[in-house]
């Protein structure tokens, strides 16, 4: 009998900072002490909190510790363990109110998230299905099995459960439409190819409750009727696939995949398909080419996949965080689901949370909060006291939300509305110090790169536009750039064949939507407010506070700085590459070498450019 | 035959076969979409976004690869669609190397064509950034030349490799900007599966894939190619009395218009100053011009002085089915014996 469980998680994130060696020094310790039979180790799936990993809770007193390195472990089982004193400096500070928490339900962070769909991150042994079916696994599956094909797919429906991967297309609509096409084989296919960056909850659904998943696939093949589903995740998500291995290998064993399912006529087996690194193989026709085995790019829709898709049979293709909801409406009925959220959007949804935060990592969240509680409660607010300036909402092809719209509520049409998208989730919060200009200009390099290169305005347009931006960012933006900028936006966004260019613009869009001054001070006055773009920047030394101490200068990596001893150094703009070694060298008390950007009259006379060529580069 | 579907096109009702695509069923009844990647003898794929048309009831969408519907009312032109287009199209041209005077394809280019009816906003391109464009030239084909940096990316060689030739030794290679039609590994055409049969070239619609040392006839002669026995139809371009083209006729019976390397681009040999024109006997060691008859009644002289196994036949495969069948037949019934062959076993 275990007098106590410890949970050490398993994700990614806490592996790379040292998880397992964590695990290697605590059986070490146990042993040496010997409570090896009265404590029990559980790597778990991922808590969300990965910034302040490795995460290491002990219950039944519910004591999370983080950031725990093997070298704590002697102190936590000695201190903690054997004597009961709290190891005060491994546990949560606030860094708002400063206070120390032990339990992580104090911890803001975890107080206002639901999880549903992480239900079991961080809760089980990802690679024990016995841990999964304790906690109301495969239950929904049974109910589903006993089920009529068409109910499962009106439970679904009643739910009002919407695809988590982008769109939000509802899931009950698109599983009966598969259900009512005609074939004598059917698909069901599981998009894990989670590309947006920042974003991993999809990853940490994988490694940290793969079964949900593969249950939730099974719920989809008999409401469709397919008996073989695919599951195309990113080969650079190593550990989620080899957790789905053991998942599909236990569920195997336990009669829960193969034929007969749990005594039912009905059989399922699940396919791995390892995604080779494209961004545009997450929209779903994509995605089915590159299980073929063909060139992974987007093609025409209608037909819809759901009429005929992998193989030209129909199929259904659903997230990862989709799927992980649905044995949760079954099992707890679909009414149970649908009071969480807002009209129009039912349940939660998990974002990652990333930015100038105080806390970051996987939150979920009921549909409907607002983006000041996310931003504000659970991010824990602004980094060093800083402004709140924007929230990139959906990844590289969603929009930006500025402070006037903190109160919006998170949900599909919201989101929409205010011309970003609910997308896989990605938020990426910014605060004064960021260039919005710049900030579009590198989502737009991101959507460029991997556009797959077919149809003529995403290949053409995205890497135009990129030009424009990446021109205005190092002081070549011409007066009728912002209006040109608008109208490629717009031809993309309605030319373009699938999801990628059609959303591709959004963030230049909301950007001039929102920050339309920010990119006017760039292109007409040079400069840039936020003190980011490069070329825009002046370093300036003020005489008044100069001490002549000369450590700029000796840091100066070209010299540009002139100035005897005692007396105040000048820097040649000539010269300056603008590398800002001057401003960290300039001792704190000083605070000689300034930042400026009150626009540069060398740059300003190029508007008499023809603009032909690229003669300012 | 199932029942034409009747749609409304620009105002005008018009009648097509269920599963014809919007595209095709206008331009078969005389309105034109414009379009770039869409080709007759092959299958569409919606990738240039040029044929996009309003639809009453839906979001914009591209003509070729939507099929007609009953009642369908179709608008192919608005002020919305024009912008849309013309954005498209000036993007395009702003990554075309744009030197027409100098393309084999000027006044035949698919690209000028779209431009001059959609229009360019000289404004706008001005505005825009332009590209480099420095492709090498793949002239490593000794029958054709590919200029990527007048490609535009249409995908009608690398199906027409596909579906036509069943070759497939092209495709798209690399993503977004970096994108190209390339052969595996990139290497140059000639070291490619590529089998010269020019398919590809005679469907590009811009500069980027052209014959070398292209001439346009004065006429053109419908006939059957000289090669082999499958009879291909064709048309042969010349200039006076010298052949200097041929493209295939579509709707031929032995080959709808298809032809092989040597049909496309093996013609030259009719005008060779070596082609032998006339009958050569060798007398007394020496080749010497001889008349038809002379070489005739001596290879009948010839032919009598020999009988069964001293004898053999090769036929050629220029020849057609009736000319070998008699060859066949003299063999074994005048010469008796069964020593007969052809060149074609290849």
């Amino acid at each position: 009998m275990y007098e106590r469980h410890i949970l050490i998680c398993a994700g990614t994130g806490c592996i790379s900072s040292g998880a397992l060696e964590v695990k290697e020094a605590l059986i070490e310790e146990l042993d040496k002490h010997g409570l090896k039979d009265k404590v029990r180790i559980i790597m778990s799936g991922c808590h969300g909190f990965c910034e302040k990993g490795p995460i290491f809770i002990v219950y039944p007193e519910d004591v999370f510790y983080c950031g725990v390195q093997a070298e704590d472990v002697p102190e936590i089982v000695e201190e903690y363990l054997i004597k009961g004193n709290m190891v005060e400096r491994l546990l949560y500070h606030d860094p708002v109110s400063g206070e120390t928490h032990v339990s992580h339900d104090q911890i803001m962070f975890y107080h206002k998230q639901l999880r549903q769909a992480l239900r079991n991150c961080g809760v089980i042994d990802p690679e024990n299905i016995d841990e999964y079916i304790i906690r109301g696994g495969y239950i929904g599956l049974k109910k589903a099995l006993q089920m009529e094909p068409m109910e499962v797919v009106n439970e679904v429906k009643t739910s009002g459960l919407r695809g988590r991967g982008g769109a939000g297309f509802p899931t009950g609509m698109k599983w009966q439409f598969a259900n009512s096409s005609k074939g004598d084989k059917k698909y069901v296919v599981c998009n894990a190819d989670e590309g947006d960056p920042g974003a991993f909850m999809d990853r940490s659904l994988l490694e940290g409750d793969p079964h949900a998943i593969l249950e939730g696939m099974m719920i989809s093949g008999r409401a469709i009727g397919a008996d073989e589903g695919y599951i195309y995740v990113r080969s650079e998500y190593p550990l989620a696939i080899k957790r789905l291995r053991t998942a599909i290998r236990q569920a195997e064993e336990y009669g829960m995949l193969g034929e007969n399912i749990l005594g039912f006529d009905f059989n399922f087996k699940i396919k791995i398909k390892e995604g080779a690194g494209a961004f545009v193989c997450g929209e779903e026709t994509a995605l089915l080419a590159s299980i073929e085995g063909q060139r992974g790019v987007p093609r025409h829709r209608p037909p819809f996949p759901a009429v005929e898709g992998l193989w030209s049979k129909p199929t259904c293709i659903n997230n990862v965080e989709t799927l992980a909801n649905v044995p949760l409406i079954l099992r707890r009925g679909a009414e149970k689901f649908a009071t969480i959220g807002t009209e129009g959007s039912k349940g939660t949804k998990v974002f990652a949370l990333t930015g100038k935060v105080n806390n970051t990592g996987l939150v979920e969240v009921p549909m409907g909060v607002t983006i000041r509680e996310v931003v504000f409660d659970i991010g824990g607010g602004i980094r060093y006291g800083k402004k709140f300036k924007a929230a990139q909402i959906g990844g590289p092809s969603g929009g930006c939300i500025p402070d006037e719209h903190l109160d919006l509520p998170i949900d599909f049409d919201s989101l929409t509305a205010a011309g970003a998208m609910m997308g896989s989730g990605g938020l990426v919060v910014v605060d004064e110090d960021t260039c919005m200009v710049d900030m579009a200009r590198y989502f737009l390099n991101f959507t460029r790169k991997e556009s797959c290169g077919q149809c003529i305005p995403c290949r053409l347009g995205t890497t135009q536009m990129y030009e424009i931006l990446e021109d205005i960012t190092e002081g070549r933006g011409k007066p009728e750039d912002i209006k040109l900028l608008e109208e490629l936006a717009w031809a993309i966004k309605k030319g373009s064949m699938c999801g990628l260019g059609q959303t591709a613009p959004n963030p230049v869009l909301t950007t001039l939507r929102y920050f339309r001054d920010e990119y006017e001070a760039h292109v007409y006055e040079k400069r840039c407010p936020a003190l980011v773009c490069k070329a825009l920047l002046q370093y300036r030394i003020d005489p008044e506070k100069c001490i002549g101490c000369r450590r700029c200068a000796k840091e100066c990596p070209v010299d540009a700085i002139s100035g005897e001893k005692k007396e105040p150094h000048v820097i040649d703009q000539e010269k300056c590459i603008k590398c800002g070694a001057c401003f960290e060298a300039c001792p704190k008390k000083v605070q000689a070498v300034e930042v400026l950007s009150e626009g540069l009259p060398e740059l300003k006379e190029t508007e008499a450019c023809e603009g032909d060529c690229k003669c300012q580069s | 035959m199932s029942e034409l579907i009747t749609l409304t096109v620009d105002g005008v009702e018009i009648k097509a076969a269920p599963g014809t695509s919007i595209l095709r069923a206008a331009l078969a009844n005389g309105i034109y979409i414009p379009h770039l990647c869409d080709h007759p003898d092959l299958t569409s794929v919606g990738i240039c976004r040029v044929c996009l048309v309003e639809i009453e009831g839906r979001r914009p969408t591209v003509s070729c690869m939507t099929p007609v519907e009953e009642g369908m009312v179709v608008t192919t032109a608005s002020e919305d669609l024009d912008q849309t287009r013309k954005v498209n199209l000036e993007l395009l041209v702003l990554n075309h190397d744009y030197n027409c005077q100098s393309c084999d394809k000027n006044s035949k280019c698919q690209l000028q064509e779209l431009t001059r009816y959609i229009g360019l906003d000289e404004e706008r391109i001005k505005a825009m950034r332009k590209p480099m464009l420095d492709s090498p030239i793949d002239d490593s084909n000794p029958y054709y030349i590919r200029d990527m940096d007048k490609c535009v990316l249409c995908g009608i060689c690398v199906r027409t490799c596909d579906e036509i030739q069943g070759d497939g030794c092209i495709d798209f290679a690399y993503r977004g900007i970096k994108t190209k039609i390339a052969v595996l590994g990139d290497k140059p055409i000639i070291d490619s599966t590529c089998v010269t049969c020019g398919e590809c070239v005679a469907r590009c619609p811009v500069g980027a894939l052209v014959p070398r040392n292209a001439v346009e006839p004065t006429y053109e002669v419908e006939t059957i190619c000289p090669f082999c026995g499958c009879g291909c139809g064709m048309v042969v371009g010349a200039r006076g009395n010298k052949i200097v083209s041929s493209r295939a006729v579509s709707g031929s019976p032995a080959n709808n218009g298809s032809l092989c390397v040597k049909g496309r681009f093996g013609l030259s040999f009719v005008n060779h100053p070596d082609r032998l024109t006339k009958p050569l006997i060798r007398k007394e060691g020496e080749l010497v011009e001889a008349s038809w008859e002379e070489a005739i009644s001596l290879i009948a002289d010839k032919f009598g002085q020999y009988k069964g196994d001293q004898y053999a036949t090769i036929a050629s495969a220029k020849c057609t089915v009736e000319d070998n069948y008699v060859m066949q037949k003299f063999t074994r019934a005048v010469m008796e014996t069964n020593n007969i062959d052809h060149c074609a076993r290849l």
